[in-house]
């Protein structure tokens, strides 16, 4: 496998006639770091990547990997490979032609060449499927065999567009674990495209939260949960209230929101209806509606609830520790 | 738990019973929905076609047709073609003649339709743009074939357009002859004719392309060229196909072209049927359509086994 290079983009964008879908963008990502381009859909995040794959032309800015400019250059130039979406297999070959195809576009023989591609299918334990045509795999097999095609011509930069989500969640997991044995072992960098911030989590050593074509944030992902730049950011990832406090915008993580006892109601910076009880096994749910019409969401250990039960309709007093509270810059 | 599932037993037999009532009319449908077809295919192509195979083994005279048993009618298509060999027969001459327009049309209208219908696929971006070009495609058959075939003389003739023009530019100083009356000018309107057929299904194979297959390609590292040869032609191969079915099926029973662009000077195998069918040697005539026939259904049999249709639609 070749070394992993650093990819970096000063000032891209991409506008398709009048509509701008990336907005000067820049980004320096880390060689052999995950990264994790996040964001909802439409807001850039696919078309910087296949900008990145060479797929799509830059409108304007540069593109850089490793320490070139790779703005004209075709994808396989670039050392960076796809994987596609819909996996793109191609379906009139078998599996380890499909992994072998790279190989025999530069005119590698036969055996050799399946022999290379037999080797790639047991990276991705899919050796027993080699000789069966991709229609005849399910979903998470196309994708590892998407992965081993990918890999067979030793980028030093993998792209992923929205891998796992055509999967069912069981398998999501499963495979999201793999894709970071996968890029731990070949220690290359991985920039993957996904609208699940749980995804992004799990994954990325740089989160990189984007918006109408801009970039929000872009984090590890602690810093991302524990201190979000912008409320859309603070939505994005979920789990936090964001509020008006004091004249500033503060945003607080569900679980530092607390329901306080009586003895300690003095103490609190709101007083809110319950709206809404779900039990979600480790934890509950909290939903809150405040006396000045906030929505809010707490979430409480599961045996911490059950000591001391709450129905739903109670008044109750809420409050939070003022280290907690997180101010936030605005939108945009 | 019981109510429940007593009532979904009950929903089940209301739901089959409903389905028994309604079955003997909803079970004839498909028939008297496929009948009209199956009746104009039963009285316009099975019935003669029965009746060509049938008088094909029947005798004949001069001035009559006997129904009869008698394998002669073959015998005479290949008359002396065993025998003389080396030196070919009238009737291997013939068909040599007709497979080699085959061949010839097959590979023009093949590269010629398999450029436009990805030009169409690949390159017009907009469905509206798409129709415009596929109707501009169809013009040539918004006339009858006989006007068409008549157009070709004012432009290919002795002092057509194209002999004119060259003249004119001085490229040549007598009027070329090959251009009409000749295999050129058989070969130029049969691929004029039959090129939209080539088109049609290819440009259907095409569209059916995922277009991220070709970015993947792109991706592994394949030039244009190697997409095209690895990619583009194995997944267009059903619409080359059927493309090619058309196209061979129906040069190799054409005689209207290839007498009139051929100025009734070419041999051909409809042409052979034709002009014995005008000396009223029916039977004759009969046993060189079987043998047509054969002809062109091993030629359509050779096509499917080179693609398996049935598992590329």
């Amino acid at each position: 496998m070749s070394e992993a290079q650093t990819v970096e983009l000063a000032a891209v964008t991409k506008r398709y006639g009048d509509a701008l879908a990336v907005d000067a963008i820049s980004l320096k990502i880390r060689a052999g770091s995950y990264c994790c381009l996040l964001g909802p859909s439409g807001c850039g995040k696919s078309s910087t990547l296949r900008m990145i794959a060479g797929h799509e032309a830059v409108s304007d800015g540069d593109i850089m990997i490793g320490s070139r400019i790779v703005n004209d250059d075709p994808p396989a130039l670039r050392g960076t490979a796809m994987m596609f979406q819909s996996y793109a297999l191609f379906p009139h070959l078998s599996v380890a032609e499909n992994v072998a195809f790279s190989l025999r576009m530069k005119g590698v023989a036969k055996d050799e060449r399946l022999a290379r591609a037999a080797r790639m299918l047991e990276l991705v334990s899919m050796s027993d499927f080699a000789d069966r045509t991709p229609n005849l795999l399910s979903g998470g097999q196309q994708q590892r065999v998407a992965l081993a095609r990918a890999l067979m011509t030793e980028p030093s930069v993998l792209l992923l567009d929205e891998p796992l989500s055509a999967l069912d969640p069981f398998l999501r997991v499963r495979m999201r674990s793999e894709l970071r044995r996968i890029q731990s072992e070949l220690g290359i960098t991985f920039i993957h495209v996904t609208h699940s911030q749980e995804e992004a989590m799990a994954l990325a050593d740089l989160v990189v939260v984007m918006n109408e074509g801009r970039i929000a944030q872009a984090a590890p992902p602690r810093e991302i949960y524990n201190a979000p730049r912008t409320p859309f950011v603070a939505r994005f990832i979920g789990g936090h209230n964001i509020l008006e406090d004091g004249g500033r915008t503060i945003t607080l993580r569900a679980d530092e929101l607390a329901i306080l006892p009586e003895g300690r109601a003095s103490e609190a910076q709101r007083r809110a209806r319950i709206s809404e009880i779900e039990y979600r096994g480790p934890d509950v749910r909290l939903g809150l509606e405040t006396e000045a019409g906030e929505s809010l969401t707490a979430v409480m250990g599961e045996r911490d609830f059950f000591e001391s039960p709450l129905r739903e309709g109670a008044d109750v007093a809420v409050g939070w520790r003022p280290e907690a509270a997180h101010e936030l810059a605005r939108d945009g | 738990m019981t109510d429940l599932t007593d009532t979904r037993a009950e929903v089940r037999s209301a739901r089959t019973s409903a389905r028994k009532a309604g079955r003997t009319g909803a079970a004839l449908a498909p028939y008297l929905q496929a009948a009209p077809m199956a009746l104009v295919f039963l009285i316009f192509f099975v019935l003669p076609l029965a009746a060509t195979i049938a008088v094909s083994f029947w005798q004949y005279t001069q001035y009559s047709i006997e129904p009869a048993f008698t394998a002669q009618n073959y015998g005479d298509v290949f008359y002396g073609c065993l025998a003389n060999l080396p030196s070919l027969c009238t009737t291997f001459l013939t068909y040599i003649s007709t497979l080699k327009f085959c061949l010839i049309v097959w590979a023009t209208t093949l590269t010629i339709g398999f450029t436009i219908a990805y030009f169409l696929a690949f390159h017009v971006r907009t469905l509206k743009v798409q129709v415009i070009c596929f109707l501009l495609c169809t013009i040539p058959f918004w006339t009858s074939i006989v006007i068409r075939m008549i157009s070709w003389i004012p432009l290919l003739g002795r002092n057509g357009l194209v002999n004119q023009t060259l003249m004119g530019m001085g490229v040549i100083d007598s009027p070329l002859e090959g251009l009409l009356y000749s295999d050129f000018a058989v070969i130029l309107a049969l691929t004029h004719l039959y090129t939209l057929f080539m088109v049609v299904p290819i440009f259907n194979s095409l569209m059916r392309i995922d277009r991220s297959l070709i970015e993947a390609a792109r991706d592994a590292g394949a030039s244009d060229l190697q997409t095209l040869r690895h990619v583009i032609v194995p997944l267009a191969k059903p619409g080359i196909l059927i493309g090619s079915i058309f196209v061979v099926t129906v040069v190799m029973g054409d005689f209207l072209t290839i007498g009139i662009m051929g100025g009734q000077q070419i041999a051909s195998v409809g042409k052979v049927i034709q002009t014995q069918m005008q000396f009223l040697q029916f039977p004759l005539a009969a046993a060189n359509a079987v043998i047509l026939l054969a002809a062109v259904l091993a030629a359509v049999w050779a096509l499917l086994r080179l693609v398996d249709i049935r598992k590329e639609l």
